[in-house]
């Protein structure tokens, strides 16, 4: 690709396409796009551009098309894999303005919105209906539909709904050939090629989703939630694999290591029992008399399973001081540390108490502190790696802890990314988990939507140009309290 | 032809410059070849490769029977909850993805589409190629196996598929509930659907209108749910012998004509009464309705050609095209196509 054209011309002929105060303002204005979640990296756009309606977007990616200018669309910048980080001198598509609810039609429980809208404003606009959006990212506070789709989000209640490719029916977007396409539509069911699941998941490496059809649910009748203290990190690892194979199904299981136990307890006051190495969340939910009878089982299962304590949810204000600590810990253990990065490895659920174990020897062994706050019920791991940046081999150090669990988790069978995506942190892993013509049959995919690469090009894919680390540390909204990672 | 080696299936497509993979042929027209193309039997490669139970996830060859799966995991209280269809009838894993088929307990979780992890597929070059992973949850490169729910073999042959499956309810019950006409059944389906008691399935008949609805659970929890449920809407709790005659029914499509057509079609719920409609303006015709209403299935007796849907549809049995209704052609399906196939070795998409 030859080199993109000048950034003042660049701008200047996006103002032809767009209303004047689309086209962000230079300087400081451009410095909070430099980066996304994953601050360990940057990188200057000559442009960062807001359009403020479907048709804008369309006509800037044609443009870039023609140009050969690449391009990244970004929602509110929560990526942990650095997934909308900048291309040095390409355009930053920003689509916080593009948040309208088009449709939500509580008789077909869906809701058609365009890819600004924030996560937990769809579950809002659903809940007088008795309705929600199942698919709940620690940063849903902030984080966007179209974010969601393009890194396929997970949440802690993926155990039994699925991740955002599961709730997402149809979808319109504008490709990097400028093309516009529908997939699927408002119907559960569909005919042919699954486009749609396609799309959901592509890092931006497909085009720009204009306008997302989501399914939405019931809200749960009745929630049980149990927080059950351990006195070790294994007891509680097969507490989980003995509540798995139980047949129960909870909505969410989760476990918290003593790292991030204290932490929370520090930021937003959560309360743990004593002299617990881990702590496990159990959450039922769904009609009353079921979620009766299955937290009778639970409650033998978990007795079963040596805790130090049990603490169910009395009431709900209880049970959302239990997920208002879980949600908080990762920018809570944040703060004990300079800089953090954050794993999403996977591991098949049985081999949970296995892979924790050899996570903990290898942190003693390279005096690297990490911390597990994950979805266990998934076998998703979320390793928090500390560090500090100042020091000179801080980030390397911390790297080559976050190398080896990858490795770990591929060769346990698992994979390295559950739901963060690969991005720009992971792209150099994905050749430990596919072997070079599997790349090569994703690389083929990926030049069917995009034969120039220019969307956000240098993601996912080994080898792409390097972008420039910089000096790490917590995000400005996670500084702020308003995000969180996991 | 009928490989029964990973070997031996590479061998074949590389032997034969057109090629379609077929199953156990109850979805033939999707499977149906074309003038110049190589049907290749899959039905010999069968077999569970992995099955972890304490994992609830397994891995099996695309020729095995859904039947015999649901055997195996049966035995550990463990089920694909979206309910296979055609399984009596002998329908493959492979079929069942490459036509993109889901039963009626896909209502209540989800689709073939929301369970599928990962697949080995040999593409049109004959590379044999893992997509997908085999944990529950991976974002690691595109969702190919997705994407290839539904794809009647036009991209690839899939040799092997990683599957997640759930608990099965201890118990179950049926309901039949009165709605005696489409309007009706509008209503009682968007009832059900956005009521608190978490239903299997819910499907409605359309020659004898009725709503039918299955509630999974505990012993203890089912009777209160049920009585809740008929509180709220008329109707009766089916015997048990009554009940398995229709999800029997349901699953292996009894209830259409033997050697006519069958299509199924895409709706919403709301759309039901135009479906309906559509039906009875057609001789002879006989129609069910799936997943909460976001599904039709219409049959045709013998030799009547089914060419038309109002609705995005595909044709299952039968003659005619095998797209029907609307659809949003785009050039990148064909460059997709091309991706995975560039030298045409599987049939077009439209063909």
């Amino acid at each position: 690709m030859s080199l993109p054209p000048d950034p003042s011309r660049i701008r200047a002929a996006l103002a032809a396409l767009v209303a004047p105060e689309a086209i962000l303002a230079e300087g400081a204005a451009l410095a909070a796009y430099e980066s996304d979640a994953l601050t360990a990296f940057a990188a200057q756009p000559a442009a960062v551009v807001a359009p403020r309606t479907a048709d804008e977007v369309i006509a800037v990616v044609r443009w870039c098309h023609r140009e050969g200018v690449p391009f990244v669309a970004r929602g509110s910048g929560t990526s942990l894999s650095g997934g909308s980080l900048p291309v040095a001198g390409g355009v930053v598509i920003t689509l916080n303005r593009l948040n309208r609810i088009l449709r939500l039609d509580p008789a077909e429980r869906i809701a058609v919105v365009e890819p600004g809208v924030v996560n937990l404003a769809v579950t809002q606009a659903a809940q007088p209906y008795g309705l929600h959006y199942a698919p709940d990212p620690s940063s849903q506070s902030v984080c966007t539909i179209g974010g969601n789709v393009a890194f396929n989000a997970g949440g802690a209640h993926c155990l039994k709904y699925g991740m955002t490719s599961n709730h997402v029916l149809g979808l319109k977007a504008v490709l990097a050939t400028g093309e516009v396409v529908e997939f699927g539509g408002a119907s559960r069911e569909q005919v042919g090629p699954d486009w749609t699941g396609l799309f959901v998941g592509n890092e931006g490496l497909f085009g720009i989703a204009l306008e997302v059809t989501l399914q939405l649910l019931p809200r749960a009748e009745c929630f049980h939630t149990v927080l059950a203290g351990y006195a070790t990190l294994e007891q509680a690892g097969d507490a989980v694999a003995a509540v798995v194979a139980s047949g129960l199904l909870p909505g969410a299981i989760e476990i918290m290591e003593k790292l991030a136990l204290e932490a929370a307890t520090a930021a937003v006051h959560a309360e743990y029992p004593p002299g617990c190495e881990a702590v496990l969340i159990v959450e039922l939910e769904g009609p009353r008399e079921a979620v009766a009878a299955d937290r009778r089982r639970l409650d033998e299962i978990l007795a079963a399973s040596r805790p130090v304590e049990v603490r169910p949810a009395r009431d709900a204000a209880e049970r959302l001081a239990i997920w208002k600590g879980r949600k908080s810990a990762f920018s809570a253990v944040g703060r004990l540390s300079p800089d953090f990065i954050v794993q999403d490895g996977v591991v098949p659920r049985r081999r949970l108490g296995e892979a924790l174990r050899r996570i903990n020897a290898w942190s003693r062994e390279t005096g690297v502190r990490c911390a597990n706050v994950f979805h266990a019920g998934d076998g998703n791991l979320h390793p928090l790696i500390l560090y500090d940046g100042r020091e000179p081999d801080g980030l390397r150090r911390a790297e080559e802890l976050a190398g080896r669990i990858l490795r770990m988790c591929v060769e346990m069978g698992g994979s390295i990314t559950g739901e963060h995506g690969v991005g720009v942190e992971k792209r150099d892993y994905l050749p430990v988990m596919f072997a070079p013509e599997e790349i090569h049959l994703l690389q083929r995919v990926r030049a069917a939507f995009d034969p120039a690469g220019i969307a956000n090009p240098g993601k996912m894919f080994p080898a792409g140009g390097a972008p420039a680390l910089v000096h790490p540390g917590l995000h400005p909204l996670e500084r702020a309290g308003v995000i969180s990672r996991s | 032809m009928s490989p029964a080696t990973l070997e031996q299936l590479v061998e074949a497509v590389r032997a034969h410059p057109r090629v379609l993979a077929v199953g156990a042929g109850t979805k033939p027209r999707p499977a149906a070849a074309g003038d110049g193309v190589t049907p290749l039997s899959l039905r010999a490669l069968r077999g569970i490769v992995e099955y972890e139970p304490d994992e609830f996830t397994f891995t099996a060859r695309a020729g095995t029977p859904v039947a015999e799966l649901a055997q195996v995991l049966g035995e550990r209280g463990q089920y694909l909850p979206f309910d296979p269809p055609l399984a009596a009838a002998g329908a493959t894993l492979g079929g069942t993805v490459a036509a993109g088929l889901s039963g009626p307990g896909r209502w209540r979780f989800g689709g073939v589409r929301d369970f599928i992890l990962g697949a080995r597929l040999v593409d049109g070059e004959g590379r044999v190629l893992r997509v997908g992973g085999k944990v529950v949850k991976n974002a690691a490169g595109f969702d190919l196996p997705k994407f290839l729910v539904g794809s009647v073999g036009r991209f690839g042959i899939l040799a092997e598929l990683t599957f997640k499956v759930f608990p099965r309810p201890a118990a179950r019950r049926t309901l039949r509930l009165e709605a005696p006409d489409a309007a009706a059944q509008v209503r009682v389906l968007q009832a059900c659907a956005g009521g608190r008691w978490e239903l299997e399935a819910l499907e409605a008949s359309v020659d004898d209108p009725a709503v039918f609805v299955r509630i999974g659970a505990g012993e203890a929890s089912l009777g209160p749910l049920v009585a809740d449920l008929l509180a709220r809407v008329p109707g009766r709790e089916l015997p048990a012998a009554e009940a398995e005659a229709v999800w029997a029914g349901v699953a292996g499509f009894t209830w259409a004509h033997a050697g006519g057509a069958l299509a199924k079609v895409v709706l919403t719920s709301g759309q039901l009464p135009a479906f309906v409609a559509w039906v009875r303006a057609q001789e002879g015709a006989r129609a069910w309705v799936g997943a909460g209403g976001n599904v039709g299935y219409v049959s045709l007796p013998a030799g009547a050609i089914l060419a038309f849907s109002p609705w995005p549809g595909m044709l299952l049995r039968g003659r005619g095209p095998l797209w029907l209704g609307p659809r949003h052609p785009a050039a990148v399906m064909t460059a997709v196509k091309r991706a995975l196939d560039p030298s045409g070795r599987f049939p077009g998409l439209d063909d």
